[in-house]
């Protein structure tokens, strides 16, 4: 007998506190990045920097005939410019992942603009621009440590998890970049933000150099290397704001492969039939392994904390319930596992368990990484000889729960998304209190379908969409898009994304998860604190790595 | 150099600051994003038709006849063009279709060239003495090659190509003639090898 499991309603898996409680999985970028860069060649090919540690360094990864360079540049910065927000103007470090090698006069030409940061000129041979602040704390004690002979005090490692964090990473054509045309043909860098993973990557290894070169310039005789297990555990900070927001709203194919991808991992997992008895080990040893990560995991966020613990509650439950009332060797084990776990625990635990069930079952997310970017321009074009009986369809099928708000309602109109003059950045604000609300930006999905449906409503079922589109030019985005989810149901947020209750960080946290970001510390409900590859193998350790470093962490 | 996401980013901010909704704003992002790409001044017309329109009118064409006549205005090369790429694939019976002054036409072309896509057939779209063949969006063929800024094209046609070749059949059949010059002729042997060979086929 087999059985055929639905993929999960995108009504409900695309709700913003089920997309705000999803974690890092096999399906991750990192992970995804470390596995296909593997066998690349890794250098560090010039590390030019003075005792204090301010200059120049390259790194690179190599493979036949490409080359990617990371460009580091290491500048001296006053403790009161020192600033996380978007509106800082000078930082500890800036990089950029530069195509191919850099010559002396690329270097050159990219330490007048790299650290300028967004109001810096990039070229079509620079693919990503970032910049780093050194957690000082850390990265002072470290380096005292090392220089007196003495590794660090893992305690307090363990409570930052960084030396650096970064705060902002830009790609595809941001400031003169190189655009995404020009790259995406290259199959090592085909799926989803593959080179902003690489300069993360890159730049956390010149953490542990940079330390480890300033520690020798105070103490030459008796400074020590930062230990390799600690440099393991140590990963890249990260101050993320409401500029990721939009992302997921304006590439819908894109957040749909990202979301079907996990969604059919999971279906294909509750489809199997016998589980082997060394996957459903590997399944239970790592999940006992990342209570770890999740008990290392600080904030002083209640919102955060609150879900930590209602987390760790359903963990230890759930395991409990494994090791004394489940059993892996009935048919179809994982599918009546997923059953009692939808019944039983809350979202950001079932979300957790989601992302566990993947680790025994590289057959399965191996094919689904390659199908987790998107042609986004394909789907571009409005099919226009389409009826309005057709749209009012596609509405009510798959926007059910929008169609159901009641938008004069004040709370459900609360907010609106703008972009701040300042910095070319989204923010969100109340319509009521503060001015700008006739400058929106058309990121109101819910109530804009929802007008469209009104709209729709009063028109002939028989009337094509070029007509209707003639007389309601201002619905046309939505109506883009509505012929977008008929298509890839898992595109659009199923929520109102301008309502009192909206919490911005849970899109953030969708987005970071798929990143493989750990360790979410919402310092509001605007922006939050992460932490990128903590665990993972160093660079010249690529070659033979354990896949599931992300559970090996010490802290 | 600007890279083409900027362009685009840019090209729709400024669409929507300069009144269209953000829907069309969208499309015009794309559509400057294409010209630049093919070499043509997009952003050039842009800003200046941006600039006109704050002290000139211009006049909408919603639905899109065989012969397309301005009232008073010119027509707005934005909204014409987003009726034409909307309704292209009802206009295309009239195999050519003709228009009276488009303001900045350069701006009209990305909408006929995606729409050659979206049939699937050339468009020849003439802009008073200047051709461009609109090839499925793919590439465009112009005697146009100036970086400047057309204001105004007093006569505007677009003909829609009919799917043929662009050669005759005896030029095909000489190339074909010298292709066969790569093929082997093969013995009774290797005939009687070959698939479906040796078997009665009315089984």
């Amino acid at each position: 007998m087999n059985t055929q499991v639905e993929l999960r309603d995108p009504n409900l898996i695309m709700k913003l506190s089920r997309l705000g409680s999803f974690h890092q999985s096999k399906l991750s970028f990192l992970r995804s990045f470390l596995r296909e860069f593997k066998d690349w060649e890794y250098k560090r090919d010039s590390f030019d920097l003075n005792k204090f540690g301010y200059g120049t360094a390259v790194y690179s990864f190599k493979k036949n005939s490409r080359t990617y360079s990371l460009v580091c540049f290491a500048n001296e910065l006053n403790e009161k410019e020192r600033s996380d927000r978007v509106i800082a103007t000078k930082w500890d470090a800036a990089f950029t992942l530069y195509d191919g090698i850099p010559t002396q006069k690329d270097i050159f030409r990219l330490k007048n603009e790299v650290p300028k940061q967004e109001v810096g000129r990039l070229s079509y041979k620079e693919l990503t621009l970032s910049r780093a602040n050194k957690s000082v704390r850390i990265f002072d004690h470290v380096v005292k440590s090392l220089s007196e002979g003495n590794q660090p005090d893992r305690k307090l490692l363990s409570k930052v998890g960084y030396l650096y964090r970064t705060t902002a990473v830009y790609g595809s054509g941001k400031f003169g970049l190189a655009d995404r045309f020009r790259i995406k043909d290259r199959k090592e860098i085909y799926g989803p933000f593959r080179l902003e993973m690489m300069l993360v990557y890159l730049v956390r290894q010149f953490t542990f150099d940079q330390v480890n070169h300033v520690a020798k310039k105070i103490n030459p005789k008796k400074a020590v290397l930062l230990d390799l297990e600690i440099c393991r555990n140590l990963g890249i900070g990260n101050s993320t704001g409401l500029g990721m927001a939009p992302f997921i709203v304006n590439h819908p194919t894109l957040l749909n492969n990202w979301i079907f991808a996990r969604e059919t991992a999971l279906k294909k997992i509750r489809e199997i039939k016998n589980i082997k008895i060394e996957d459903s080990n590997l399944f239970k040893m790592c999940l006992k392994k990342s209570l770890k990560n999740i008990t290392s995991w600080n904030t002083d966020s209640e919102y955060q904390q609150k879900k930590i613990e209602s987390l760790l509650n359903d963990l230890h439950k759930f395991i409990t319930f494994i090791d004394k009332d489940f059993d892996f060797s009935r048919n179809f084990a994982f599918n009546n596992l997923y059953q009692w776990i939808e019944d039983n625990l809350k979202e950001e635990c079932v979300e957790y368990l989601v992302s566990m069930m993947m680790e025994p079952y590289e057959s399965i997310t191996n094919s689904l990484v390659s199908q987790m970017s998107s042609e986004e321009e394909k789907y571009f074009n409005i099919p226009t000889n389409r009826k309005v009986s057709d749209l009012k369809k596609i509405l009510e099928k798959k926007y059910q729960d929008i169609l159901k708000i009641d938008f004069s309602k004040k709370e459900n109109n609360q907010n609106f998304w703008f972009i701040s003059k300042n910095k070319e950045e989204p923010r969100l604000a109340d319509r009521f209190a503060e001015a700008g609300s006739d400058l929106e930006q058309p990121l109101a999905i819910a109530r804009d379908i929802k007008k469209l449906y009104q709209a729709l409503l009063e028109k002939n079922d028989d009337c094509t969409i070029d007509r209707f589109l003639a007389n309601n030019s201002n619905l046309r985005h939505v109506v883009r898009r509505a012929f977008i989810i008929e298509k890839f149901p898992y595109s659009e947020i199923q929520d109102n994304t301008i309502g009192q209750s909206i919490v911005p960080i849970d899109m953030l946290r969708l987005k970071l998860s798929f990143f493989g970001a750990l360790k979410f510390d919402p310092k509001s409900d605007k922006w939050l604190r992460i932490c990128m590859f903590q665990g993972a193998p160093l660079p010249i350790e690529l070659k033979n790595y354990d896949a599931h470093w992300v559970y090996n962490s010490l802290n | 150099m600007k890279s083409l996401s900027e362009i685009d980013t840019l090209s729709k901010r400024a669409s929507r600051a300069a009144g269209y909704s953000w829907g069309i704003a969208e499309e015009v992002g794309k559509n400057i994003r294409i010209l630049e790409m093919f070499g043509l001044p997009g952003i050039k017309n842009l800003n200046d038709f941006y600039k006109k329109k704050n002290k000139e009118k211009f006049e909408n064409l919603n639905l899109i006849s065989k012969k397309n006549k301005t009232n008073n205005f010119q027509f707005c090369p934005i909204m014409s063009g987003t009726s034409f790429l909307d309704q292209v694939i009802s206009l295309e019976k009239f195999k050519e279709i003709k228009f009276e002054k488009i303001a900045y036409p350069i701006l009209f072309l990305p909408f006929v060239s995606r729409a050659s896509e979206i049939i699937g057939k050339r468009l020849l779209l003439k802009l008073d003495d200047k051709e461009f063949l609109l090839n499925f969006n793919n590439n465009i063929y112009s005697n146009f090659i100036k970086n400047e800024i057309i204001e105004v094209a007093k006569f505007v046609s677009i003909k829609f190509l009919d799917n043929s070749d662009s050669f005759s059949e005896k030029e095909w059949k000489e190339l074909y003639k010298l292709s066969e010059n790569t093929f082997v002729e093969e013995t009774d042997s290797l005939k009687e090898g070959a698939a479906g060979a040796g078997l009665t086929d009315n089984d």
